[in-house]
């Protein structure tokens, strides 16, 4: 009880510190609406409900495997669930429906490449993942490798993407609850620090799985109410809905087709391998997969994640299109009553006009608390994987070599929580006013070219040797950070350059083939007694992949 | 009985060899399944969108763009099914055959 009273705390002198920063001002395109009181007051019951569930779940966390990974015992439909929890951010809600208004099909075909990977991470990943892993993606890339080396590039691996996925959440959090609930923005941002430690913090994986599970579903269900309601107003029919569109939409007829955002084959293809293997090296997702018993719940994890994703992303398209003919025509809806001039609140605001004009001010504030749970849930999750990366691999594996005692590793994740969401709030502040959306492309970048290479070819390749592993992850690493830089979104939209300097805005093209051909060329020119042993060791990794041999088990006291 | 028989039984069982080779054709031949229409899609957003113009009703306004993207959608979670319930049942059956023998 006296380390929960201390870590509150700290949390206090979060809040105090942060207050100092605390001044009035808005996004771009974003301004303070007034106070609603209604999306607050549903808010706050979902803040309730989890903080009961905090505390349920903080007498069950016990051990370091209740921790990590809540004991193991999620059953394959829980995590398909909080794994697609963890997938669909607000982001995802706001920027897709925003995405079909604005653009039609381009919309639709950027929902695709965000889908596309799950498949594929289960043939060829989820049960692997399960066999070979116990709390960390780092189990399995140094399963044979150098410990202190490999676990530590992994964690750090691990803790990059995390970092600059948090900003890019925080920064979000700000701005849509100063718009939604008319909060200010720094006053949100703590909020949603603060609450993202309690969870991890008392509550470690369990807590962060259930308020996972309770978003996706109020995030499904609102969502669904929605398109429902949007639908009734053509008589369920997705022709009238389209017909409507087309005829009031400023692009016509050619919203039914792609359009500019894809036009570079390059860039696409890019953007592309990105999406889908960057998707299979995110540390919160991978971390996923070690909460279930075994291989089969692993692989049923995929196949409900995989079905309520693509469920959730048909669902916003026929929001965005709906919103075209619903919004769009609404002078209600646009500053100064300008049909067709800018909308209220930005550009990714459609799907919260909608629900107002469709569900009145009751269903704006229902979506307006999902959204904001959806952004508290995504960060939890995130949190978690970082404090694993430091507590479990860092601290445990690399600085006490396995020896840590279990209840000094659990106060170090606990550190680690508090750690990160005093990080996460002080950046959310830094970054108040930055465009961050190159952030997402700096995610996806590690996460395909430094976390993936390794994950795969650990799993596949026998001759994977520690050398090619770190000069492969070396190289993905500062290709993907140096090309994202060098990028239209970093180089002429952040550091304001005329031209850039690379073409694309995504870099997996060149990072993530960088780093597999290192990979390959480091370990292949390895002829060390070391890389001799890590090869015999494959054996052993493979059989154990291949069947379970050996797996951890569902509980681990 | 050490780990290192246990290995080399289980490794000795045609059974596993039967194992891996079936579980690996079928996650490369579902990948395939999923991923080249996705990218031959891509190709043809980005090269030729004129194809996907022809509406799916005459007189409509839906084209068959829309269609094959839900199609896409649909049938990638229709595969994720295929393969968990081949591997839930046929590979772990295999497998706990494949472990019961070798601790015997």
């Amino acid at each position: 009880m006296k380390r929960y009273a201390q870590t509150f705390a700290v949390a206090l002198l979060a809040l105090a510190s942060c207050a100092a920063f605390a001044g009035p001002g808005g996004i771009e395109g974003v301004e303070k609406q007034p106070v609603n009181v209604s999306a607050i007051a549903m808010f706050l019951v979902f803040v309730a409900a989890t903080l009961g569930i905090t505390k349920w779940a903080a007498g069950k966390t016990k051990s370091t495997a209740d921790f990590y990974t809540a004991g193991g015992g999620i059953t394959g439909f829980q995590n398909g669930l909080a794994i697609a929890g963890d997938y669909m951010s607000a982001a995802t809600l706001l920027g897709l429906t925003s995405m079909v208004y604005f653009k039609g099909f381009d919309g639709f075909v950027y929902a695709v490449c965000f889908f596309i990977g799950w498949p594929v991470i289960l043939f060829l990943i989820a049960e692997r993942l399960r066999n070979l892993g116990r709390f960390t993606f780092a189990d399995i890339a140094s399963y044979r490798l150098d410990q202190n080396r490999i676990r530590t590039f992994a964690a750090i691996g691990s803790l990059t993407v995390v970092c600059f996925y948090l900003i890019v959440q925080m920064v979000g959090a700000g701005q849509l609850i100063q718009l939604l609930f008319g909060l200010e923005y720094n006053m949100a941002v703590v909020a949603v620090g603060i609450l993202m430690m309690v969870y991890v913090t008392f509550g470690g994986m369990t807590a962060t799985t259930w308020v996972q599970i309770i978003k996706a579903c109020l995030l499904l269900g609102g969502g669904i109410t929605l398109m429902l309601l949007t639908l009734s107003q053509f008589g369920f029919s997705l022709e009238a809905l389209f017909g409507k569109a087309v005829q009031t939409h400023k692009a016509g007829a050619k919203l039914m087709l792609p359009g500019s955002l894809m036009a570079d084959p390059i860039s696409a293809f890019s953007l592309t391998l990105g999406l889908v293997f960057g998707t299979a090296g995110l540390p919160h997702i991978m971390m996923r997969f070690f909460t279930v018993p075994n291989a089969k719940e692993a692989r049923k994890s995929v196949f409900y994640a995989t079905g309520f994703i693509g469920l959730f992303f048909l669902v916003t398209i026929i929001l965005g299109a709906g919103a075209i003919t619903i919004v769009g025509t609404n002078p209600a809806f646009f500053e100064g009553g300008n049909v067709g001039g800018k909308l209220i609140g930005g550009g990714n605001m459609p799907v919260m006009h909608l629900a107002k004009a469709v569900g009145g001010d009751i269903f704006l504030g229902f979506l307006s608390a999902v959204a904001f749970a959806t952004i508290l849930a995504v960060v939890s999750g995130l949190a978690l994987a970082g404090a694993s990366a430091i507590s479990h691999d860092l601290y445990a594996r690399v600085i006490k070599k396995g020896q840590a005692k279990p209840a000094d590793e659990l106060r170090v994740t606990r550190i680690a929580s508090v750690g990160l969401g005093i990080t996460a709030i002080g950046l959310g502040i830094a970054f108040k006013d930055q465009n961050v959306l190159f952030l997402v492309a700096l995610a996806f970048g590690v996460a395909s070219s430094v976390n993936f290479p390794v994950l795969i070819l650990s799993m596949y390749w026998k001759g994977l040797t520690t050398r090619g592993a770190l000069w492969g992850g070396l190289a993905g690493l500062f290709s993907s950070v140096g090309l994202v830089v060098l990028s239209p979104a970093v180089w002429v939209k952040v550091l304001g350059n005329a031209k850039p300097i690379f073409p694309y805005d995504h870099p997996a093209i060149i990072s993530m083939t960088l780093a597999f051909v290192i990979t390959w060329l480091m370990s292949v020119t390895d002829k060390s007694a070391r890389a001799a042993n890590e090869a015999a060791a494959f054996e052993e990794q493979y059989i154990r992949a291949q069947t379970g041999l050996g797996a951890a088990g569902a509980h681990d006291h | 009985m050490s780990q290192k028989s246990i290995h080399d039984r289980i490794r000795q069982n045609p059974k596993f060899a039967e194992l891996v080779s079936k579980r690996t054709a079928f996650a490369v031949l579902l990948t395939l399944i999923v991923l080249v229409p996705y990218y031959t899609f891509m190709f043809f957003v980005s090269m030729k969108p004129q194809v996907f113009a022809s509406t799916l009703s005459e007189g409509g306004v839906l084209t068959i763009g829309w269609l094959i993207a839900a199609v896409l959608v649909a049938g990638g979670w229709i595969t994720t099914g295929i393969y968990v319930n081949r591997a839930n049942g046929e590979f772990d059956r295999l497998t706990s055959e494949i472990l019961s023998e070798a601790s015997k």
